[in-house]
């Protein structure tokens, strides 16, 4: 039987999907939880272009003519700051989201590439330091696992105020995933969803996040960088306040930041784009003449070198990746076809890190599922990545006539769409019109 | 004994000395004057050592101690002991807020009265407050133990996982899942325990016991109002 | 974010030092607070049927005695006129509400900081330890005083930015925290009459309470009502005519600490600003509660 060509028309307010998840909701009674960031299309990197060079700019060669990659974050109070080969580390990511395979995959990548990895909300795991080099430990609101001890055997501290995917929210993490180990990192009982704090225990706000600061910087005796971490809603703001309560590095990520569980409508509905986050935090730094003083950070929705390039171009000193991370270790890879549709997906398609049924073993504590990532395959799948995400943004960056990734400059940029251009404060191209720049 | 002017040398030094010493150090036991409510006093301390601090002091004092015995002799300001990991932090005076937080060993013993947020996200740490303790406190307390003498403020236990809360005195109110339970012999041995390490005299059979009822464990749309 | 003091001295004996011991209670507050500073001092009242008036102006040259002398003129009255770095205090035998529209009309580049009959505001970018020794702070007597130190959350630093913000005669307001819905309670207000002259969530709290009051409420009055209609965390401090108040909303996330002693009642955000008071050691130190309203007042 076929439709009647004029009932076909789509409703736009009410789409299959959305009249789906409202039957959804009246079955089960709880919001929709799932994993990564967000699915909508926005103003992004992918409407930034660079400008290769021309006859008034000229382009490296390959090969001699260097274009050099390191990127030192934390110079500014730590007696021993980060030295990273490579301006792109690996954000913030919990034992207990992933899979000790996936930690153990990412710490030996980060290692040999000469990148940092990070905790999450969880803690520390002994695979990820005895496997990552260089390893950022986190301080969120729930406090789980945090012990000075890993304090101290961290090269970087980072206070999590909050996340891109969900900008005042706290962690989640459901009963399917906390197995006994998790459990017992956690100090919770197995098998419970777990309810998370969204503030931190002992303080609220920039003036006491500065004393907080302080603490953490006697503690371990002023050796390490203290990071600060937020997800982006008011980043000019965040970024200065950061900066005025002490931080070394401020970290900024944008709503398309993944996260391993959390309510649709916080991902979907909560906080900004990385694109003008970007361009506000960049903003912070210039206007208190802290740019490359205090080290910036980006995340939320990396994926090539050429985000890499752009980023950096926009004025961060790095980049961090989460979801294309795990991607390089086999997310939404077309294997185990059948463990995708018992989910009630596709490869492309999944976001059901909450399940804990992650059908490539990356975002599970199944034993069996967890299996299927040979740390050693995935450390090799990740540091590839990596090489080429950096061999992108130095392709790009010679073409623009830079020794130098952090050589980048906006004036490299221009935008295709007005929207981008007003975002990220720069040209729609072949004008020089930025919109809004007068209101700014 | 080492005395340390915290007034002349300042806390880094102070903590740096402290971080210093020696796994075999003779110089254990230490007295601090003239804190005059600096914060990060003491902090991150790993070894067995015995630090008296004379007057007020800030925020996060004894901050993540392992092993040493703090005393305060004075008010203390938020955050005391937070993270504590094991051995003995008294404050003979008032704690302000977030007493104890997300501590997971050891014990901090409060003479006085704690403010908001005592036992906040509590780990594992025993804490035994004299006084009363403020609102909201052992929100989200998931493991240790609470022994408040006088009073509790309002939403005691907030979203409380599996540490036992036990109150002589009036609670004002009780917060999401957190309800009374049952005092048996056991949790009377126990408390005569704390009360005895905390120094504090009080009848254990006359504190009740509050615990969660665990119906917020896993979600259930019938529990939608706790949230 | 912030840090605020308040110092009321009971014992008259204490009253010629309020300044030297306000300015280091406020400088003692600079980290949490390295922008700007504020403080009202309560002193020196003006004479009966006269009203005195805390000006401001961004030229640090601007002729006050030529505004004292116009005001004079068309007040009839005499005007007195005490310059200090780019405020100045400013006594005339005259009305306060008359002499604000007068200035709002006639000198519109004038900002009238405070003004009553005691109180004396003084608000300045900068840090507190400077902003205090330019106004001469330290050297001034009275019986009451509350200041602030500002780190600008949502707002630019200036001074009109600043703390504390004038609400009515002899009152004004510091907050140390962060609200929510001052906006749409900004629009509110200024629908029934009340000026802005910043995008400050402070300035709100501070027209709210004086609208409330305009309205017939007391000062407890007042603040029992922002509970209500006032969301987000603070502590507020309130300078009045007869002393000050302190209030904390009900979720308790920004700090204030009490002491009292015989001779004095004092408020900060953090112990170590009162820790120099004299008699410190024997003073009862409290937190005051979430969502109760504190008032002392000189007898």
């Amino acid at each position: 039987m076929t439709i009647d060509p004029r009932n076909a028309r789509p409703s736009a307010a009410f789409p299959p999907n959305v009249i789906a998840e409202i039957q959804r909701a009246a079955d089960q009674g709880i919001y929709e939880i799932r994993g990564l960031g967000t699915k909508r299309r926005l103003p992004s990197f992918d409407d930034l272009l660079l400008l290769g060079a021309s006859i008034s700019r000229y382009p490296l060669e390959g090969y001699r003519e260097k274009c050099d990659t390191d990127v030192v974050l934390g110079t500014r109070f730590a007696a021993k700051p980060l030295e990273l080969k490579i301006p792109v580390t690996i954000a913030g990511m919990s034992f207990g989201s992933l899979s000790a395979n996936a930690k153990e995959s990412i710490g030996r990548a980060c290692s040999a590439v000469g990148t940092s990895s990070t905790t999450g909300d969880g803690g520390m795991t002994e695979e990820e330091r005895r496997a990552s080099k260089l390893l950022v430990y986190q301080v969120l609101p729930s406090r789980y696992g945090l012990n000075p001890r890993d304090l101290r055997r961290a090269d970087a501290i980072e206070v999590v105020i909050g996340q891109g995917a969900k900008p005042g929210g706290g962690g989640m993490l459901l009963g399917q995933k906390i197995s006994p180990r998790v459990a017992k990192m956690r100090t919770l009982p197995e098998g419970i969803d777990q309810r998370s704090a969204c503030r931190h225990p002992d303080w609220t706000g920039p003036d006491d996040l500065t004393i907080k600061i302080q603490e953490l910087r006697e503690i371990t005796d002023w050796q390490k960088p203290i990071y600060v971490k937020v997800g982006a809603s008011r980043p000019f703001f965040d970024t200065q306040l950061a900066v005025k309560a002490g931080a070394d590095v401020v970290v900024v990520d944008g709503m398309q930041g993944g996260t391993g569980a959390t309510q649709d409508v916080f991902i979907e509905h909560v906080g900004i784009p990385t694109l003008p986050a970007l361009r506000q935090a960049v903003d912070a730094l210039v206007d208190l003449d802290m740019h490359r003083k205090v080290q910036l950070v980006i995340s939320g929705g990396i994926r090539s070198g050429a985000d890499v390039a752009k980023a950096l171009a926009m004025g961060a000193d790095a980049v961090s990746i989460g979801s294309a991370a795990l991607m390089a270790l086999g997310c939404n890879k077309p294997v185990h076809v059948a463990d995708y549709e018992a989910l009630g997906t596709a490869p492309g398609h999944c976001h059901h890190c909450h399940t804990g049924r992650c059908p490539v073993g990356v975002t599970t504590q199944d034993p069996v599922l967890e299996k299927r990532l040979d740390p050693e395959q995935g450390a090799r799948w990740l540091r590839n990545y990596l090489s080429v995400m950096t061999l992108e943004a130095q392709t790009i960056a010679r073409a623009c006539g830079k020794t130098h990734v952090l050589n980048l400059e906006p004036e490299d940029l221009v935008a295709t769409t007005i929207e981008a251009a007003a975002m990220a404060g720069v040209p729609l191209a072949g004008t020089n019109w930025i919109p809004g720049r007068d209101l700014r | 004994m080492q005395t340390v002017d915290l007034a002349a040398e300042g806390v880094r030094a102070l903590n740096g000395r402290l971080h210093a010493l020696p796994a075999d150090t003779n110089q254990r036991v230490w007295r601090v004057t003239n804190p005059r409510g600096a914060h990060a006093v003491a902090v991150g301390l790993t070894q067995e050592l015995e630090v008296v601090v004379e007057g007020h002091v800030g925020y996060y004092c004894a901050g993540m101690n392992e092993a040493a015995h703090v005393e305060i002799r004075g008010h203390c300001g938020w955050g005391v002991a937070e993270n504590m990991m094991s051995g003995m932090v008294r404050v003979a005076g008032n704690a302000s807020q977030s007493a104890g937080a997300s501590g997971h060993g050891g014990m901090l013993v409060i003479e006085g009265d704690a403010g908001h947020r005592c036992g906040i996200s509590m780990k594992g740490i025993d804490i035994v407050v004299g006084g009363s303790i403020g609102a909201f406190s052992a929100f989200m307390a998931q493991a240790g133990n609470l022994v408040v003498c006088g009073d509790a403020g309002e939403n005691l236990g907030d979203s409380l996982y599996e540490a036992d809360i036990y109150v002589r005195g009036a609670v004002a109110s009780l917060g999401a899942d957190c309800v009374e339970k049952e005092m048996t012999a056991a949790d009377r041995e126990k408390v005569a325990a704390l009360l005895a390490r905390a120094g504090i005299s009080a009848d254990a059979a006359s504190f009740r016991r509050y615990g969660s009822a665990r119906t917020l464990y896993n979600f259930h749309v019938d529990h939608a109002d706790s949230y | 974010m912030c840090g605020i003091v308040g110092l009321f001295l009971k014992n008259p004996v204490l009253r010629p030092d309020l300044g030297r011991h306000v300015s280091a209670m406020l400088a003692g507050m600079t980290d949490r607070g390295p922008d700007s500073a504020g403080i009202a001092v309560y002193h020196r009242p003006a004479g009966e049927g006269a009203c005195k008036l805390t000006l401001h102006h961004a030229d640090p040259a601007h002729d006050w005695s030529a505004l004292a002398g116009a005001i004079a003129q068309a007040f009839g009255c005499e005007v007195d006129a005490e310059v200090r770095a780019n405020h100045a205090v400013l006594v005339a035998d005259a009305g306060e509400a008359a002499l604000r529209d007068w200035l709002a009309a006639e000198a519109p580049d004038v900002r009238v900081m405070g003004y009553g009959q005691l109180m004396e505001v003084y608000k300045e970018m900068g840090l507190p330890a400077d902003v205090l020794r330019r106004h001469g702070i330290p050297a001034m007597a009275g019986t009451h005083a509350i200041g602030h130190t500002r780190m600008a959350t949502e707002s630019i630093v200036t001074t009109e930015h600043s703390h504390p913000f004038t609400a009515a005669a002899d009152m004004c307001l510091v907050h140390n925290g962060s609200l929510s819905n001052h906006n749409r309670l900004r629009a509110f207000l200024r629908r029934r009459g009340e000026r802005f002259e910043t995008d400050n969530d402070s300035e709100v709290a501070a027209r709210y309470f004086a609208w409330r009051m305009r309205e017939g409420a007391s000062l407890e009055e007042a603040m029992e009502a922002g509970l209500r209609d006032l969301d987000g965390f603070y502590t507020f401090a309130m300078g009045t005519r007869e002393g000050f108040a302190v209030l904390r909303d009900g979720i308790a996330c920004k700090p204030a600490v009490l002491a009292e002693t015989d001779d004095w009642v004092a408020m900060a955000s953090e112990y170590r600003a009162i820790a120099d008071l004299p008699g410190v050691e024997d003073a009862t130190i409290w937190e005051p509660k979430p969502a109760v309203v504190y008032t002392w007042k000189l007898d």
